[in-house]
């Protein structure tokens, strides 16, 4: 009896074969999936834009008669983080955790991979950037698949009055609604003179110094606008480079013009700064210009939000993605990424995106031109150029491109952050760079 | 040889019996089984998360393999964690003197008001320690708050700078201390209220007699009638403060940089928030030979105190 040998080409097109067919496949409800799963989801700062999210599970769980729990868990308080730690800890609780940026990777061992979806959904919705692939990939493994709802991009809003009147900058002339950008003159040299400006016109720019999110979101892409990097790719120190050292000279002349206290500033600051009338600028997503819209109609009328300034390593914008990822403890795997795979298509990913106002961003290229950004107002096209639609900025988290164990220290401690606030208090530069290395030699312990 | 006749198994039994009912009888054994409910209690709340901080500090960082003390000894390299030490001694030691005083003084006070109105300011009194410290601590907040403090805005009509309350270390540290005493103030004050009112009046008749002032009464008669009330309050309030997380989170969450971080709200940045849990249970484990050390003095002085009188 002879066997009929099968080649290795043969082999491998057989077997893509098959994964397209699973993976194109609908859920069936079969031996493994037992008709029940349990979700926890980031609970929306914007009202009611967890009702999009309720209704599409509900068609997802209706067509696919599957009994779906979900649960929407605050991030206020560490609810949602400490959720995930304690689950991670039990191997017991939700199928589907929703998790923000490093935390995939932290808990890489315990989430079951997603490849076939994410070629799947790459192919239908086209590609993610390299942040997202950084964050939810690794060893050549996706981890959890980018969540359309809580993903941001913590670019510059704008005061239209303000950096017109203080700064000479038409921000709507640079990136106007629905046309392509002019923004070849907008540079980090620009923006430090319209700092000044503002500045000296009573209105300075809101950019927090603290150990929080925003903070740390800002000062990483001023980094790597200027090739600025601390821990190499490798795991290896670099913090003392000429990259790192012109970084901090140019945040040193930024906090001249800043707000006194921004070392203090958590992540509301900078909203509370914006919404007061007081800034002409801050870096954040549309939550604050929403929040103005509500509490201070004449402030929202004069937003607009636009990508970063480029630095002499080009225009980079902090893009922090949250991801679903899916517990090898789960007992319905294949329900989970069927779920996954429903709330991520396009017209799912709009219905989101419609119901947050614009907040929440899909993370795949070909999903960032949904008329909800261009039809926001006031004023018209205030957040058209939010999702950046043209890809003019290269979107980044600070910390990278370190390995994610090093990269998550150096992020959650706001070490950049520390470094220019001590480098502008006084302390030689030397001295900085220094302190950060014995830092950094701290965040490789295994 | 004489035989030994073997014990009668009905008469051992009833011996038995009479022995566990003598010990049922036992005044230790009725309080070791009423107190059981809690000790069990304490044993699962408090005696097995200790015990499971314990392991978990044992452990390297990918939680994999057990390093004995290796994570203690890690830590106590690192700059960061040293002046996480001093901000926790700097912060819970002036909190807990302020603290005492100002209860101290604050209870002599309401100790001299006429009974009948001190009742309502025993209860005003009480309202900051009552206040849940996250809400209350939300107020300073406001306050304090680096662009719009209400103080820094009375300051700013009264024509004098403002201050960057929470923007600079010092004053990040003042602030903290500050709520800290506000909050905790009004739990010495009650204790040592408590212990004014069991002063005998003889003594203070006696001392009256002997033309005591009332700095010497307080001095010679009062002070030393609540010396052990003093030292256990302290000792309570010093562990309380120690572990103290919730001031710390809501005013300043360690900042500005690391000014105001202390032992809970480290444990909580590198362990949870940065991953690394095994050095967060390090950093909050470190807490206990510290109180134990701390105790072991307020304790020994309250013993010789005891078999003085």
């Amino acid at each position: 009896m002879g066997f009929k040998r099968v080649s290795r080409r043969r082999f491998v097109g057989g077997t893509a074969a098959l994964s397209s067919a699973l993976v194109a496949a609908p859920f069936v409800r079969g031996a493994y999936a037992a008709g029940k799963i349990s979700v926890g989801f980031w609970d929306h700062w914007v009202p009611n834009a967890n009702g999009a999210t309720e209704k599409l599970i509900h068609e997802w769980a209706e067509k696919e008669k599957v009994e779906v729990q979900i649960d929407f868990i605050t991030s206020q308080g560490n609810k949602l983080l400490l959720t995930t730690a304690a689950e991670a800890q039990a191997k017991s609780g939700h199928d589907i955790l929703a998790m923000n940026t490093f935390l995939p990777a932290r808990y890489a061992e315990q989430l079951v991979p997603v490849n076939a979806e994410m070629e799947k959904l790459i192919a239908d919705n086209g590609k993610v950037n390299a942040t997202v692939e950084y964050l939810g990939k690794v060893g050549g493994n996706w981890l959890a698949i980018p969540a359309t709802i809580g993903s941001q991009i913590k670019g510059p809003c704008s005061r239209i009055d303000y950096m017109k009147e203080y700064a000479g900058i038409d921000v709507q002339k640079m990136y106007p609604a629905g046309a392509e950008p002019q923004d070849k003159d907008w540079t980090l040299d620009t923006f430090l003179k319209a700092a000044e400006a503002c500045h000296k016109g009573g209105h300075p720019f809101g950019i927090g110094l603290g150990t929080t999110s925003d903070n740390v979101d800002t000062i990483g892409a001023i980094f790597h606008s200027f090739g600025a990097v601390l821990v190499d790719a490798k795991g290896e120190i670099v913090v003392k480079n000429d990259q790192v050292r012109q970084a901090l000279d140019w945040y040193k002349k930024l906090m001249a013009f800043l707000p006194a206290d921004v070392a203090a500033w958590d992540d509301a600051s900078n909203n509370k700064f914006l919404v007061s009338g007081q800034a002409s600028m801050i870096m954040n997503p549309p939550s604050a210009w929403a929040v103005a819209k509500r509490d201070a109609p004449k402030v929202a009328e004069q937003c607009w939000t636009h990508p970063f300034p480029a630095g002499p390593k080009g225009r980079f914008g902090p893009f922090l993605p949250f991801f679903w990822g899916v517990w090898n403890f789960s007992k319905n795997v294949p329900a989970a990424k069927s779920l996954l795979m429903y709330l991520s298509q396009a017209s799912s990913a709009e219905k989101m995106v419609e119901a947050s106002g614009g907040y929440d961003l899909p993370s795949f290229e070909k999903l960032t031109k949904f008329k909800v950004w261009a039809e926001a107002e006031p004023p018209k096209g205030t957040l058209f150029s939010y999702p950046d639609p043209y890809h003019t900025q290269t979107l980044s988290i600070a910390a990278a491109p370190a390995p994610h164990k090093i990269a998550e220290q150096i992020y959650n401690l706001g070490l950049q952050t520390q470094m220019a606030v001590r480098y502008f208090k006084g302390e030689a530069l030397e001295k900085t760079l220094d302190w950060a290395s014995g830092e950094l030699e701290g965040y490789m312990r295994n | 040889m004489a035989d030994i006749a073997a014990p009668n198994a009905t008469v051992l039994a009833a011996g038995r019996r009479s022995g566990l009912h003598k010990l049922m009888q036992r005044k230790s054994m009725i309080a070791f089984l009423m107190a059981l409910p809690l000790i069990l209690l304490i044993a699962i709340l408090v005696i097995y998360p200790a015990g499971y901080a314990i392991y978990l500090a044992m452990l390297n960082k990918s939680m994999s393999k057990f390093v004995g003390f290796g994570t203690f000894e890690f830590i106590l390299k690192r700059q960061a964690f040293w002046d996480v030490i001093y901000q926790s001694c700097l912060f819970a030691i002036s909190a807990v003197i302020f603290k005492a005083f100002i209860g101290f003084i604050v209870a002599h006070f309401v100790h001299n008001i006429p009974t009948k109105g001190q009742r309502k300011w025993r209860g005003m009194l009480l309202v900051p320690w009552v206040i849940p410290p996250a809400m209350s601590t939300l107020a300073w907040l406001w306050l304090f708050d680096p662009s719009y403090s209400a103080f820094n805005w009375i300051f700013a009509h009264l024509g004098i700078n403002s201050i960057p309350w929470l923007g600079e270390a010092g004053w990040a540290r003042f602030c903290v201390i500050l709520v800290n005493i506000w909050a905790g103030a009004p739990f010495f004050m009650i204790m040592y209220l408590a212990a004014l009112k069991s002063v005998p009046d003889q003594l203070h008749e006696a001392a009256a007699i002997d033309g005591a002032t009332w700095l010497q009464k307080i001095w010679y008669v009062n002070l030393p009638m609540m010396r052990n009330i003093i030292a256990i309050t302290a000792l309570f309030s010093l562990i309380v403060t120690f572990a103290n997380f919730d001031i710390v989170r809501v005013l300043t969450n360690g900042g500005p940089l690391t000014a105001t971080q202390i032992f809970a709200t480290w444990s909580f940045k590198v362990g949870i928030e940065s991953g690394d849990i095994p050095q967060g249970a390090a950093v909050s484990l470190f807490m206990a030979p510290i109180l134990a050390i701390a105790a072991a003095f307020i304790l020994r002085n309250i013993s010789k105190r005891g078999s003085e009188v």
